[in-house]
C-alpha cells in the first residue's frame, strides 16, 4: 500500500488507489506525529502536575489576596477538604500524612517536560501552518450566525459534521486558542511567581499581579480551568466517537469511514 | 514498524547519539559551574537539576524582594516545630548568654562566637517574606549579622563551595552553595521588628535565606562547616530534610 501518511485530505474528497481505482481508506493522517506525542506528553505532565498539585494544596488550603496570608490572616476563602498540616484549621479530627516532598518534585519536573514540550508545540505549529488552517477561526467564522449555528449543534449533541473529522469547528478552534495562549500561559506565569528566586531577578512577575498570595490563589483557578477544559475535551472525544478519535491521535489514522464504527 | 525506513532508523540513530553526547558535555560544564545540585540523581534528578542550574544562572546577584514598614506583618506567625531539647532549655534559662556559634572547616580561623560577638558586627536589617513550602507567608523585619561578614572573619579558603549549616536539634541540618552563603541578604539573624528573635521564628540564632523557601533557613543555630563536598554530611542528601521527607535540597521555588 502507498505510503501517504503527511497527506492531508480535505473533506469530501476520497483518496484512489491509481492502479485499482479502489478507494484506499486509512492511508491519511488525522494529526502528525509532532501533534501527537507533544498531545500524549502534556496530557501524562497534565495529570502529574494536578496530581501533585492537589497533594501540595492540602498542605495549605486556605487562599489570600495580596502579598502574604497564613492561619493568623483572615482568607479570602478556604476550601471544606481536610489538610496535612496541624495547624491549618480545617473541622476536620484528623491530619492527613504529608506528601509534600515527592510531590514538589514531580510538579517540577512535569512543569519542566511541559513547558518544554509547549514550546516545541508552539513553535511546530507556526511553521508547519498548523495554526492558521486549523487553530485560528476561518473568515467568516467569528460571524454571529456561524457561531450561533456550532452552539446550537453542540447543545443538540448533534453528531460532528465530515469536514469536523478534519479539521475543527469555530468553537473548538476559540477554545484550543484560549487554552494555549491564555491558560498555559497564565499557569505558568503565576507558578513562576510563588518563587522566591525566580521574582528576585523578575520582580515584575509578582508585582504585576498584586502580591505573592494573589498569584498563588489566581494559580488555582486557572487550575481549575484547565481541568474543566480536560473533562469537557474527554466528554467530546466520548461523543464524538471515542475508538476514533484515540486511534486518530494514537497512530494517526482515521477516513471519514471511521465515523460510523 | 514495517514503514520505518532505512533512512528514518538512520537519522534517529545519529540524532539520539548526538543528544546523547550533547548531555554528556552539558553535565560535565553543568559540574564545573556549579550548577548541579546534590540531589541530581533518581527519578526527579532532571526537574531538579533544570530548576536549579536556571534558577543560577538567573539569581547569582539578583536580591529578594524588600518591602516598606507598612508590609510588616502584625502577626509573624511562629510554626509549629519539635520540642526544644535539653541543651536548648539549659542555654534559654541562662538568657542564652553561653550560645555559641561555631564556625569550622575549609576556613583559616576556625572559631566561635558568642551572641555579643556576633552582634558587635555592623547590623543589617531587611524586611522580607518568609514563604513556606506550604503555602502561606508573612513579612518581617530581620536583624542579624551578614552570613558573609562571619566567613570573611575566619578566612573561608578559595576552594569552599557550600556551608553546612546546623541547629541546636541533632536532626535538623541543612547546606547551601557558596553563592548563596557570600549572598548580602543571607542573614545570621538575631532580632525581629525592633526586638530580639522571639524562640518561635527560631531564636536566638536564625540562619535568613529570603531567596529560599521557610525550610532552608534552619533556627536555633549552633555550628557552621565550610566545605567542598556535601559527600558525608548525612546520607548524601546534603541535607536533613531529604532523609525526613525527601524534600528538594535547593528551595528557590
Amino acid at each position: 500500500m502507498a505510503r501517504l501518511e503527511s497527506v492531508r485530505v480535505p473533506s469530501g474528497v476520497s483518496l484512489t488507489n491509481p492502479a485499482s481505482g479502489v478507494p484506499a481508506m486509512t492511508v491519511t493522517s488525522r494529526h502528525s506525529a509532532l501533534i501527537r506525542v507533544t498531545h500524549w506528553i502534556t496530557a501524562l505532565c497534565f495529570l502529574a502536575l494536578l496530581v501533585s498539585g492537589i497533594e501540595i494544596l492540602i498542605s495549605h488550603p486556605r487562599f489570600y489576596w495580596g502579598e502574604t496570608g497564613n492561619v493568623l490572616t483572615t482568607p479570602l476563602f478556604s476550601l471544606p477538604i481536610p489538610s496535612s498540616r496541624r495547624l491549618v484549621p480545617t473541622g476536620y479530627g484528623y491530619v492527613l500524612p504529608d506528601q509534600n516532598g515527592w510531590s514538589r518534585y514531580l510538579h517540577f519536573q512535569a512543569a519542566w517536560i511541559a513547558v518544554l514540550t509547549g514550546l516545541l508545540y508552539t513553535i511546530s505549529i507556526l511553521f508547519t501552518g498548523h495554526l492558521r488552517k486549523n487553530l485560528l477561526p476561518g473568515q467568516g467564522d467569528l460571524s454571529w450566525r456561524t457561531l450561533s449555528t456550532t452552539i446550537a449543534r453542540h447543545l443538540r449533541f448533534a453528531r460532528p459534521s465530515e469536514a469536523e473529522a478534519w479539521s475543527y469547528n469555530v468553537l473548538q478552534r476559540l477554545t484550543y486558542l484560549f487554552v494555549i495562549f491564555v491558560l498555559f500561559p497564565l499557569v505558568i506565569w503565576t507558578g513562576l511567581a510563588m518563587s522566591p528566586a525566580f521574582v528576585s531577578a523578575v520582580p515584575a512577575t509578582v508585582t504585576l499581579l498584586g502580591g505573592q498570595q494573589s498569584a498563588r490563589t489566581i494559580h488555582f483557578f486557572v487550575s481549575l480551568f484547565l481541568l474543566l477544559f480536560l473533562l469537557v475535551h474527554v466528554v467530546m472525544v466520548c461523543l464524538a466517537g471515542f475508538r476514533s478519535r484515540m486511534r486518530a491521535m494514537i497512530t494517526g489514522r482515521a477516513g471519514p469511514h471511521m465515523e460510523r464504527t | 514498524m514495517t514503514d520505518l525506513s532505512r533512512r528514518k532508523l538512520i537519522v534517529s540513530g545519529l540524532a539520539a547519539t548526538a543528544s546523547v553526547a550533547g548531555l554528556g558535555v552539558a553535565a560535565r560544564i553543568a559540574q564545573k559551574y556549579g550548577l548541579v545540585p546534590p540531589d541530581h540523581a533518581g527519578l526527579y534528578g532532571p526537574g531538579e537539576t533544570l530548576t536549579y542550574a536556571t534558577q543560577r544562572l538567573l539569581t547569582r546577584h539578583s536580591l529578594a524582594r524588600e518591602f516598606p514598614r507598612t508590609k510588616i506583618s502584625q502577626r509573624p506567625l511562629a510554626n509549629e516545630m519539635p520540642p526544644l531539647n535539653d541543651a536548648f532549655k539549659r542555654l534559654q534559662a541562662g538568657g542564652f548568654a553561653d550560645w555559641r556559634l561555631s564556625v569550622d572547616g575549609m576556613v583559616d580561623r576556625p572559631a566561635s562566637f558568642s551572641l555579643a560577638q556576633l552582634k558587635s558586627y555592623p547590623s543589617r536589617s531587611q524586611i522580607t517574606m518568609v514563604q513556606c513550602e506550604e503555602g502561606w507567608s508573612y513579612i518581617a523585619e530581620w536583624i542579624g549579622a551578614p552570613l558573609s561578614h562571619v566567613l570573611d572573619a575566619v578566612g573561608v579558603r578559595p576552594q569552599a563551595r557550600y556551608v553546612v549549616y546546623f541547629s541546636i536539634d541533632p536532626d535538623w541540618w541543612d547546606s547551601i552553595d557558596m553563592a548563596d552563603a557570600l549572598h548580602p541578604q543571607t542573614f545570621l539573624t538575631y532580632g525581629m521588628n525592633g526586638n530580639e528573635l522571639p524562640v518561635g521564628n527560631g531564636g536566638p540564632l536564625r540562619i535568613r535565606l529570603p531567596r529560599q523557601l521557610g525550610y532552608k533557613n534552619v533556627k536555633f543555630l549552633t555550628h557552621l562547616t565550610v566545605t567542598d563536598t556535601l559527600k558525608g554530611f548525612g546520607k548524601g542528601s546534603a541535607s536533613a530534610s531529604p532523609e525526613g521527607g525527601s524534600y528538594a535540597w535547593y528551595a528557590g521555588i
